[in-house]
């Protein structure tokens, strides 16, 4: 996409500097306005809105039965709930535990002002915003460590709002979760 | 086309002396007070907004400098969040805004054929209430103060608990204290459009420049009230602790980012738009042309008018709505850029029919297309969902924003600079410091934002103040810092090239870039008075400067030592009256000081005494009225030969009556986004339904059909007294209607007494705004009932004369309305 709008914007600089050379010619309305203006803007806006529209239903989160995580923000930390291997909930600080290669879905809540929940790598972000319960779909394909931070201004500590998102091998899960005391389960 | 024969030339300059003695500013520190011309408001402005732009340009500068390296040790957090959020508040409320404000007020009677502006005391209160605002939110930030949440101001950051200090306040009420200026410039733009061009000129073939700033007035009128009426309702919550965004009590703070956006988008194209008709203006010139497809554009601006109001939501991607209705929204913002789109090819295409000369404003127009484009495509890139999560309040963003607003707006604002300053000094440039200015501006902006977007992809978030962990960012943030220097040393020369050209400009002559429009048919610099004569069809270009300053055209000089201009029909242009316009006088800034110091109470949380800053105001709004009518009726008004036109005493659809309209569009956006509000809290906010109502409904209910039945007999009396304007019952029915009117009032206050306590829930919060709205407005009614009593009492009604009564006929069925909607909604929550 980043191709694609450099090249548009090359093409159309390239149109300017063929505009401003040369004597002056007739200026037809139909290729301009029609062409250009309409024709040719529709065509790439229609191209690249289904494009985006089927790629946000394919991401976009569907409360299955997948695993499911909280996330509960607030100023200036992030307190994440995962299930332990044996099922019951392990509470973390800052540190957030998910099974790779496999889809997880995060509860995102707030309990002061609005965050946004934001692995880079993983893919986009959603805001956690109080009073409401919002649910995000994403994936680690392999095991390893990933940065995350909140995305959203928070006050004078916002750029501590750091957390790591731990991806592990299903077979073979982290000893902070197995040795982790049995609490109540998920709700 | 309808001809009008020439009126009888006359001596040029015996015209001037006639005319400047009666439009010219007072002389000294007393005409700063006291102009109401729009040449000087209008260049005033301007000249703030640029004062404004230049402190704003500090503040990026000193982000700049604490991003360069990643420990930022340079500003601490606190003051570095301050820093950023009044760059962007100044940027975008103390610089675009007013800028576009200025230009306005300062180009369109020129361009348009008119002496000056619909409300010249309105362009002056506009200014002051501006300055006094703007100033107040700088000072802010010298006293350690100024707003920290960010431009945006999102809820809960930015309320009671977690902002305790006035840094909120300071926003939330300056930035509305400067917003008057923004109405009041909306509803003048509108009116000085459509009833002051010059005679038979249709909406049709208007300068291009005309149909763009009525584009962006109409979106002020309809943009600019959720943002008034959110910022209301937070410092009410504030203030008063009634909760609208509080979660826990039926609030929402998601309903602060509708209001807000709701705004904000259509801001976007408020600025786009004139900077665009500087454009659509320039081009065809220095091209030798004329403009391709007058027609398409016009269905452009109106289209962008339209789809605006479409898109808020796109900056709420990430709020968690659902994918369906992100579709809706995200396909109407692609869409937003089919106008935009074609408009740049008209003006490719006009290029392209023509003969491009590379004058200074061209340079600058270049400079647009070579930021606007790739701002835009960057931006259709962000109406994409999937890469709107990702790149989402990142410095993608901060990259976007700047591609757009500085290509959109500064570098077609520079260009409409050069362009008209010819005009405005009289004077002409001096080769050489302009270009460099420009390629310094040019350089060092894409320096500094073309590697931001990477920045930005590399995951670097907005507004964090330092980076230690992430050395990845370090060297694209440095670039980024060192080209920005170059940008403000580039501005800083522009600045000075103003200055010089100013000062030590050779004089130029008349209309020297051989430009069509009306504005170059006067000499420069331009007179007080803009034209000796008013233009005709006959005279209709800028050809026509002499027979203009001979007096061959309408209205000639200033025989009755009025300011004079000519008032048209809105759509054909057909002469209709003479208006005649408010002198230089100092009730503008009185009034401005009353007002602020309202604010001013209210920001010292001297709530208690807010009060006497209302009653101020409205003492000062009352004397208003005192020349808005006569007490003996005039003879017509020689205008050409054979084209007699009465005085605006005589007239019902005056320049006033159809200001009301304009305001009365925006009062009801008002309204109708507080509806939003009631309907938004109900249906979305969690801790609803509300707790049972705990007032007594007989009494009340009783007081409510009190109130509606009074107000209901006023719009009767109104009637009957505009009916028997000529006869003494006349005054009967304006007591009868005035008493209604304080009736309708006391019952409104009987109402207020028995409410539930605002403070419980959203629901009572609510319910106490709609009252607080419509007791607002019965205050208007009541002082425009009293204004209609006493103009029946003076003598200033007659057979043709009117006085404040068809204004205040307007305005009461207004309240009527909003009042029984206010009551219907409240019935249907207790009933449902």
């Amino acid at each position: 996409m980043a191709t694609g709008a450099g090249l548009i914007t090359a093409f159309v600089l390239a149109m300017l500097w063929g505009a401003i050379r040369g004597a002056p010619r007739k200026a037809s309305f139909r290729v301009w306005i029609v062409g250009w203006g309409l024709v040719f803007t529709m065509t790439v806006l229609g191209v690249l809105l289904a494009s985006a529209l089927w790629t946000g239903e394919r991401i976009i989160a569907r409360g299955d039965s997948v695993v499911r995580v909280q996330a509960h923000a607030s100023r200036y930390k992030w307190d994440f709930v995962q299930p332990a291997p044996g099922g019951w909930p392990v509470t973390t600080r800052n540190v957030l535990y998910v099974p790779a290669g496999q889809p997880f879905e995060v509860e995102i809540r707030s309990s002061d002002v609005i965050h946004s929940f934001w692995v880079p790598r993983l893919g986009g972000k959603m805001d956690a915003i109080p009073g409401h319960v919002n649910l995000h779909r994403l994936q680690a394909d392999r095991p390893g460590e990933y940065a995350g931070q909140s995305a959203e201004f928070s006050g004078p500590g916002y750029r501590k709002m750091r957390f790591t998102l731990i991806a592990y091998d299903p077979a073979n899960p982290p000893s902070a979760l197995i040795d982790a005391p049995a609490e109540k389960a998920l709700p | 086309m309808t001809d009008i024969p020439p009126n009888k030339a006359q001596r040029a300059l015996h015209l001037h002396r006639e005319l400047d003695r009666v439009w010219a500013d007072d002389p000294g520190l007393r005409g700063f007070f006291t102009s109401v011309n729009h040449g000087t408001i209008g260049l005033r402005f301007m000249a703030t907004a640029f004062v404004f732009f230049a402190i704003g340009g500090v503040l990026a500068m000193l982000i700049r400098a604490q991003l360069a390296t990643r420990k930022g040790a340079f500003l601490d957090s606190e003051l570095y969040n301050q820093v950023f959020t009044m760059h962007g508040s100044i940027m975008m409320f103390l610089f675009a805004i007013p800028l576009l404000e200025g230009l306005a007020l300062w180009l369109l009677p020129k361009i348009l054929g008119a002496r000056d502006m619909a409300f010249p005391r309105l362009s002056a209160l506009g200014y002051f209430c501006y300055l006094f605002g703007g100033t107040t939110i700088v000072l802010s930030l010298v006293f350690g103060v100024a707003p920290d949440g960010g431009w945006f101001m999102y809820v809960p950051l930015s309320d009671k608990v977690h902002t305790p200090g006035v840094n909120a306040d300071v926003w939330l009420l300056g930035v509305t204290f400067v917003e008057i200026s923004a109405m009041a410039a909306a509803v003048e733009i509108t009116v000085t459009i459509l009833r002051c061009r010059a005679a038979h000129m249709p909406l049709t073939r208007m300068p291009l420049m005309a149909w763009y700033l009525l584009g962006t007035a109409a979106m002020m009128l309809i943009g600019f009230p959720p943002l008034i009426l959110g910022s209301i309702l937070l410092e009410l919550q504030r203030a008063f602790d009634w909760p609208f965004f509080d979660v826990s009590r039926g609030g929402d703070p998601l309903l602060w980012q509708h209001l807000f956006w709701l705004f904000g988008h259509p801001e976007v194209y408020i600025i786009f738009l004139p900077a665009a008709g500087a454009l659509s203006t320039i081009i065809p010139v220095l091209s030798r042309t004329t403009i391709l497809g007058y027609g398409a554009i016009v269905a452009a601006i109106l289209g962008l008018v339209f789809l605006s109001f479409g898109l808020w939501v796109h900056h709420m991607f990430t709020v968690g709505i659902p994918h369906m209705a992100l579709a809706f929204f995200s396909a109407a913002s692609a869409l937003v850029a089919v106008p935009t789109a074609v408009q740049i090819f008209a003006w490719i295409g006009t290029m392209y029919g023509g003969q491009v000369q590379f004058r200074l404003p061209m340079l600058y127009i270049m400079g647009f297309f070579g930021t606007f484009v790739l701002g835009g495509l960057t931006g259709v890139m962000l109406a994409m969902v999937p890469f709107n999560w990702q790149a989402h309040d990142t410095a993608f963003v901060t990259a976007h924003l700047h591609y757009v607003l500085v290509g959109g707006f500064v570098f077609p604002m520079l260009a409409a600079v050069t362009w008209w300053m010819p005009m405005i000094s009289g004077r002409w440039r001096i080769s050489g410091l302009g270009e460099t200015a420009f390629w310094l501006i040019f350089i060092g902006f894409h320096g500094t934002f073309l590697i931001m977007h990477l920045t930005g992809l590399l995951g670097m978030p907005r507004r964090v103040d330092a980076y230690p962990g992430n050395p990845e960012w370090e060297i694209p943030n440095l670039i980024s810092s060192v080209f920005g220097m170059v940008q403000a040393m580039g501005f800083a020369l522009f600045a000075f090239d103003m200055v010089m050209q100013w000062l030590f400009g050779r004089r130029s002559w008349r209309n020297p870039w051989h430009a069509p429009t009306l504005d170059w048919a006067m000499p420069l610099p331009a007179p007080s008075y803009n034209f000796a004569s008013l233009p005709t069809p006959l005279h209709g270009d800028a050809n026509a400067v002499l027979p203009l300053a001979k007096g061959q055209g309408l209205l000639p000089g200033a025989p009755r030592g009025h300011r004079e201009t000519l008032v048209v029909d809105a759509a054909s242009g057909r002469p209709d009256h003479v208006a005649v316009l408010a002198r230089s006088t100092a009730l503008p800034v009185w009034t401005a000081v009353a007002i602020g110091s309202f604010f001013g109470l209210m920001l010292a949380g001297l709530y208690w005494l807010a009060p006497l800053g209302i009653v101020a105001t409205l003492v000062m709004v009352w004397r208003w009225g005192a020349i808005m009518g006569v007490e003996r009726d005039l003879p017509p008004i020689d205008v050409a030969p054979g084209l007699n036109l009465p005085p605006h005493f005589h007239k019902r659809q005056t320049l006033a009556y159809t200001g009301c309209i304009a305001f009365l569009v925006a009062d009801g956006t008002v309204f109708a986004s507080l509806l939003f509000a009631v309907g938004f809290l109900s249906v979305i906010a969690p801790e609803w339904p509300a707790p049972g109502a705990g007032y007594r409904a007989v009494p009340m209910l009783f007081a409510t059909a009190a109130a509606l039945l009074s107000s209901a007999f006023v719009v009767y009396a109104a009637r009957r007294a505009e009916g028997c304007r000529g006869a003494p019952d006349a005054a009967i029915w304006t007591r009868a209607g005035l008493c209604a009117s304080v009736l309708a009032l006391i019952c409104m206050c009987g109402l207020a007494a028995g409410l539930d306590d605002p403070r419980r829930h959203s629901r009572d919060a609510l319910r106490a705004a709609l009252l607080g709205y419509a007791a607002v407005h019965g205050i208007v009614a009541t002082m425009l009932a009293l204004r209609a009593d006493r103009d029946a009492r003076t003598n200033r009604l007659g057979a043709e004369r009117r006085g404040a009564i068809p204004a205040w006929r307007l305005f009461h069925q207004f309240w009527l309305t909003v009042t029984a909607t206010g009551v219907g909604i409240v019935l249907a929550q207790e009933v449902l």
